[in-house]
């Protein structure tokens, strides 16, 4: 009966979990979604204290309040412009639950007694008859265990650099080491390599033991090395792709306790199900930017073909006032904001919704033109200006709001720049030829609210800047929409 | 068994991918963010590993485990439902 019960809880759990990402890609059962996967959660939690025989309650009950608490602060303490960077803390914890899961795994099994440190020092009495890895543990769970530390430490470490890198803790730019692919593939060669031979031909518990920590250490370089050769633009891909494997480790996890664990399968079915999120994410957001998988990968983006997409030098370029944008905007029938990652840095994303609100009692009709990639991570336009009370539906995606930009009097760019350059689709030399770009061009005024004429993550010219019917508006985001908004009353 | 646990892995694969595209960009940040709270599924594994009884070196990394799969858990669950509730508001006009 109580198996019965169990093996219930972790289905239902398992199911709650698909009907609750069901009802997330939807807008308005998104937060009901969210809700039933946090059932599921709590179900297959409960499921579990109940079915480990011999729980250790000290160390769960510990354990979840100081991960709850911190968990709970962070969650409510965010501002929303850092959404990306605490996703990518996040996610970085799941990937080193997972490894820190195989570690206690295999340590919980190589010793049942005595103290931490004498456990590096003795032989379990398994091996001491001559079993390997494999032999002990069973083959599946040993080499899981392997690729539970190789996945869990790439996610945990991959993240940590993602979460600098966003949070300006460290430089945007691709950091690129000579023969860096090589030292990658060697990397996971040796990984694999090493953990086959702990799995099944080590039988000494401190070759074994030594074994493990390297192929764990190494997949945590592996981790830093990964990331830091991708630049700040190629974050959207970065993040959804870690996320990803934090789901893979999480069903990796779930191969090393099959049948040692009845919430076995349930770890199975909820990390494939979030490994596939992750890589549905990230086919779109390779796609937005036009690149393949391999190539955001590859690192180094801006460093192939910059010198031969001509000068740097900027000519004709037209600066404007608040006062004459203003003015502008006065009667225009309809306005489209680009919103990029600098509305986040300037936090304006209030100021502009008041605009919007200012302009849409005048009756004119503001909408905002979402680039798939603007931002740091995926629909991070969108959680801002839901934050600043937007409607989502002014919020219009690329390939449905590009033909508008013709009818359109003053579109206004606010911290975008490499989407909405038209060398993409212009210049065939240029590095981010073919690039999706939001054709802000074709609308008859275009203001650029930018604090400077310095490039964005691609490192390349705009020449968007430079054309008759762009100016641009020097100025701090918030500071220049506030200042419009206060010049639009005055009129 | 685990031919079983592969069975399973790849069906659920099939199953998120079915289940989750065509997701507006909208919800990309906020998806996101909810899969990776179930990526916290990992913290089952986590106090599965805790039985240890004494202070031993597999139950402070079992320690460790709980606690860091807890975080992604409660922090992503809530973090999603903070992102949602501001879609779900009815917009107030704030002039």
């Amino acid at each position: 009966m109580k198996e019965f019960l169990i093996h219930g809880s972790y289905l239902l759990g398992a199911a709650l979990f698909v009907l609750g990402l069901k009802r997330m890609s939807r807008v308005r059962t998104a937060e009901k979604g969210n809700q039933i996967a946090g059932i599921g959660m709590l179900l297959a939690v409960v499921a579990t204290l109940a079915a480990v025989a011999g729980l250790n309650w000290g160390i769960v009950i510990a354990g979840v309040i100081v991960g709850g608490a911190i968990g709970a602060f962070l969650a409510k303490k965010v501002e929303m412009t850092g959404m990306p960077e605490l996703v990518a803390l996040f996610n970085g914890l799941g990937g080193a639950g997972s490894m820190f899961v195989a570690l206690s795994y295999y340590v919980g099994h190589r010793h049942q007694e005595g103290g931490a440190w004498a456990m590096i020092a003795r032989l379990p009495e398994s091996m001491q008859k001559g079993l390997t890895l494999a032999d002990g543990l069973g083959g599946t769970a040993a080499v899981s265990t392997i690729l539970s530390l190789l996945v869990g430490g790439v996610t945990l470490t991959g993240s940590l650099v993602a979460f600098a890198k966003l949070s300006g803790k460290m430089k945007g730019a691709p950091i690129l080491l000579p023969a860096r692919h090589a030292i990658n593939i060697g990397g996971i060669v040796s990984v694999l390599l090493l953990g086959m031979i702990a799995c099944f031909v080590t039988t000494g518990g401190f070759s074994t033991a030594a074994l493990i920590v390297i192929v764990t250490l190494i997949s945590l370089a592996l981790g830093v090395l990964l990331v830091i050769p991708i630049g700040g633009a190629d974050m959207p891909v970065v993040i959804s792709l870690l996320n990803s494997y934090s789901g893979i480790a999480a069903a990796m996890t779930g191969f090393v306790l099959l049948g040692s664990s009845q919430g076995s399968l349930m770890l199975i079915v909820s990390g494939a199900l979030v490994g596939a999120a992750g890589i549905i994410l990230t086919g779109l957001m390779c796609k937005a930017m036009n690149r393949s998988l391999l190539h955001v990968l590859a690192g180094g983006f801006g460093d192939t073909g910059s010198s031969s997409a001509g000068s740097s030098e900027y000519t004709n370029v037209r600066s404007t006032s608040p006062e004459e944008v203003a003015m502008l905007l006065d009667g225009a029938p309809q306005v489209i904001i680009v919103p990029g990652y600098g509305l986040a840095v300037a936090q304006a994303q209030h100021a502009i919704a008041e605009l919007d609100n200012l302009l849409t009692a005048r009756g004119t009709t503001v909408k905002y033109a979402i680039h798939p990639v603007a931002g740091r991570m995926p629909g991070h336009m969108n959680v801002l200006l839901a934050e600043a009370n937007v409607p989502y539906e002014k919020l219009v995606d690329m390939d449905e709001i590009n033909p508008e930009f013709k009818n359109t009097a003053v579109a206004i760019v606010v911290g975008a720049n490499d989407v909405v350059n038209p060398a993409a689709i212009k210049d065939p030399k240029s590095p981010i030829a073919g690039m999706p770009i939001l054709n802000v061009f074709d609308a008859q005024s275009v203001i650029v609210i930018k604090r400077s004429l310095s490039p964005g993550y691609a490192g390349i010219k705009n020449e968007l800047f430079e054309y008759p019917n762009t100016s641009m508006l020097f100025s701090d985001a918030k500071a220049a929409i506030q200042t419009i908004s206060k010049e639009l009353k005055d009129i | 068994m685990f031919i079983i646990g592969l069975y399973v892995f790849v069906l659920a694969l099939f199953l998120g991918v079915e289940v989750i595209t065509k997701v507006p960009p909208t919800l990309h940040t906020p998806l996101m963010s909810g899969a990776n709270a179930i990526s916290g599924i990992t913290i089952v594994g986590a106090i599965s590993s805790a039985t240890a009884a004494a202070m031993t070196g597999s139950s402070v990394l079992a320690f460790i485990a709980v606690v860091m799969a807890t975080v992604n858990v409660v922090g992503g669950f809530l973090v999603t439902d903070r992102m949602l509730k501001m879609f779900a508001a009815p917009p107030k006009k704030n002039g």
